[in-house]
């Protein structure tokens, strides 16, 4: 891809992620951070095709392997604890009973 | 596992790997759309997560993978210590643990940066090694700034701004050295060592901006850090002609920066006052020498407020002279019967002192035909307060002042009040920040747990009880 393109892309990406976020409520703020946050473990991508590359040579392989790591870290972490947090927002037992009892009389 | 270089099966495909790439960036926007609404939150991570695993397994598709070993290596390294940690963290310590996250994502795309450098020898076309000079800059503050956060709010170091004497001089030195050495780099030097300094200045860089930065403004400081990591993962993909790195990274980049100015504004906080750190001398508008302190209130917003609502199991609702002031009591009324609807049990916390004469709650809420067992004296709901998940202040303010206990040299010292400041979260509804009857300051807005809605007390509980009915 040439370097125009993928600067096209950048800009697009940019904007959505501005629309996407527009108006969050306090509570979720910090799921929304952990949320994102496992996102940018993308970079496990980068780390997965660069240690291809290494070729043998060995401080290569060890800093890509780290950054394998690390990136590993950064996924299966902030997906994991951004579920916990979101976890407290489950309804309880007896309110989601009256809730779901609304919502199929409301017919949404 | 040797691959086959013209014997590509249809799966190993450029294109086929960057239809994948389109389905999981797809899904991660669509992620961070759930995200933002709290009932389709838990989903959107989930949609989020799935995007991620195509990702990642598309990449391992490609043909250019090799050294499976180290592959697999990394990968059960990073699952396990990823998922221990992230299983066994308090709820009370996530933002550390996040931070925590955040920096190995930024380490990584430093990690990634100098052994693309490496690889190529130094010698990178300009259209990569600009990008690259980049994400090893960024990646390197970020994985640095965010363990100085961790190690901040985990108490392994003192979460009081530190400052050493002309800091703001020594980081604009950093910053300027960082980038000369970067500029060094993109003009061309290929010298390995010059790579080297640029992630240690970068790292310096990093510690000094963190460190000066008080405990309660960590939470956006991560936030921020958050969106660098994201766009240094941006410009790795752009490094690495990566569409999948590019458009997640940006992504992160953007609705990071987006939701750190949103944080720093629900704190009553600019960005730059807290990246300045001890400079400030306390938030402007800051009311008279308590400024000094530094003390922020956290103001809410009618939305958060029925979210916390309708998920507690108790609220207390604690009525004082505001109520009566903006004829709030039919609206309160309301606002019960619609918790109560959905289960949420909801009672009053009545002072003998609240409002302008004795049993004129009792009066106003009797008129609005709230029933007379849900009106708690003082002293049958004081001990209710440790089990109650949200109080709700409507315009009482020194009957719930903590000072009347704590403080002997306060002019209410003494003073019987409501423990509001025991329950697990308090909201206080109130127009403005002027201090009440009394004319002394309330310590329990100052609180962590407490967050105020402004506003006149019968529009405010109106606009919550719009909210809480879309929930």
């Amino acid at each position: 891809m040439d370097i125009l393109t993928e600067i096209a892309i950048l800009v697009l990406a940019a904007f959505v992620g501005f629309e996407v976020i527009s108006k969050v409520p306090n509570t979720l703020h910090t799921p929304l951070m952990s949320g994102t946050n496992a996102i940018h473990g993308i970079v496990l991508l980068g780390g997965l095709l660069v240690v291809g590359e290494a070729g043998g040579e060995t401080l290569n392989e060890v800093l890509a392997t780290i950054a394998i790591a690390f990136g590993t870290i950064n996924i299966v972490g902030g997906f994991l604890v951004t579920d916990r947090m979101l976890e407290m927002f489950k309804k309880r037992p007896d309110p989601k009973a009256a809730s779901a009892q609304r919502d199929a009389q409301e017919g949404s | 596992m040797a691959h086959l270089p013209l014997a590509a099966s249809w799966y190993q495909d450029q294109d086929f790997i960057r239809g994948l790439y389109i389905i999981a960036f797809a899904l991660f926007i669509l992620g961070l759309r759930m995200l933002s609404h709290p009932r389709t939150a838990r989903r959107g991570n989930q949609v989020a997560a799935v995007g991620m695993a195509i990702a990642v397994v598309a990449t391992l598709l490609d043909e250019r993978i090799g050294n499976w070993g180290l592959i697999v290596l990394g990968i059960a390294v990073g699952t396990a210590i990823g998922i221990p940690a992230a299983r066994s963290v308090k709820m009370t310590a996530m933002p550390q643990m996040v931070a925590l996250f955040n920096g190995v994502g930024g380490g990584a795309v430093a990690l990634i940066a100098w052994a693309e450098f490496r690889h190529a020898g130094g010698d990178l076309p300009l259209d990569s090694i600009i990008p690259n000079v980049f994400a090893a800059i960024v990646g390197s503050v970020s994985f640095w700034g965010s363990n100085i956060a961790f190690a901040k709010l985990q108490e392994l170091i003192s979460g009081r701004p530190i400052m050493l004497p002309g800091q703001r001089l020594v980081n604009a030195v950093l910053l300027l050295g960082t980038l000369a050495v970067g500029c060094a780099l993109m003009a061309g030097s290929e010298s390995e060592a010059l790579f080297i300094l640029l992630l240690v200045l970068a790292a310096v860089f990093g510690n000094m901006v963190v460190l000066p930065i008080g405990g309660a403004d960590m939470p956006v400081v991560i936030s921020l850090l958050n969106a660098f990591t994201g766009l240094s993962a941006a410009a790795a993909g752009i490094a690495l002609d990566n569409i999948a790195l590019i458009v997640a990274g940006m992504l992160v980049g953007a609705s990071g920066s987006i939701l750190t100015n949103l944080m720093a504004k629900a704190m009553n906080r600019s960005i730059p006052a807290i990246v300045a750190g001890g400079f400030g001398g306390g938030p402007s508008g800051g009311a008279g020498p308590a400024g000094a302190e530094d003390r922020s209130v956290r103001s809410t917003s009618p939305e958060d407020v029925a979210i916390q609502l309708a998920y507690a199991s108790k609220v207390v609702v604690v009525p004082g002279y505001g109520m009566a002031v903006a004829q709030a009591q039919h609206a309160v009324r309301d606002l019960a019967a619609e918790l109560e609807r959905r289960g949420v049990e909801v009672l009053y916390a009545i002072h003998p002192v609240a409002g302008r004469m004795p049993g004129h709650m009792n009066v106003l809420l009797a008129e609005a035909d709230v029933p007379y067992e849900q009106l708690k004296e003082m002293d049958d709901i004081n001990p209710e307060f440790p089990t109650t998940d949200v109080s709700l202040v409507i315009g009482a303010n020194d009957v719930t002042n903590p000072a009347a206990r704590e403080q002997r040299d306060s002019p209410i010292y003494g003073m019987p009040i409501l423990d509001v400041d025991k329950s697990q979260s308090v909201i206080v509804l109130k127009r403005s920040m002027n201090p009440g009857f009394a004319g002394i300051e309330n310590e329990l807005y100052y609180e962590e747990k407490t967050s105020m809605l402004f506003g006149d007390a019968k529009g405010s509980v109106e606009s919550v009880l719009a909210e809480l009915k879309q929930l």
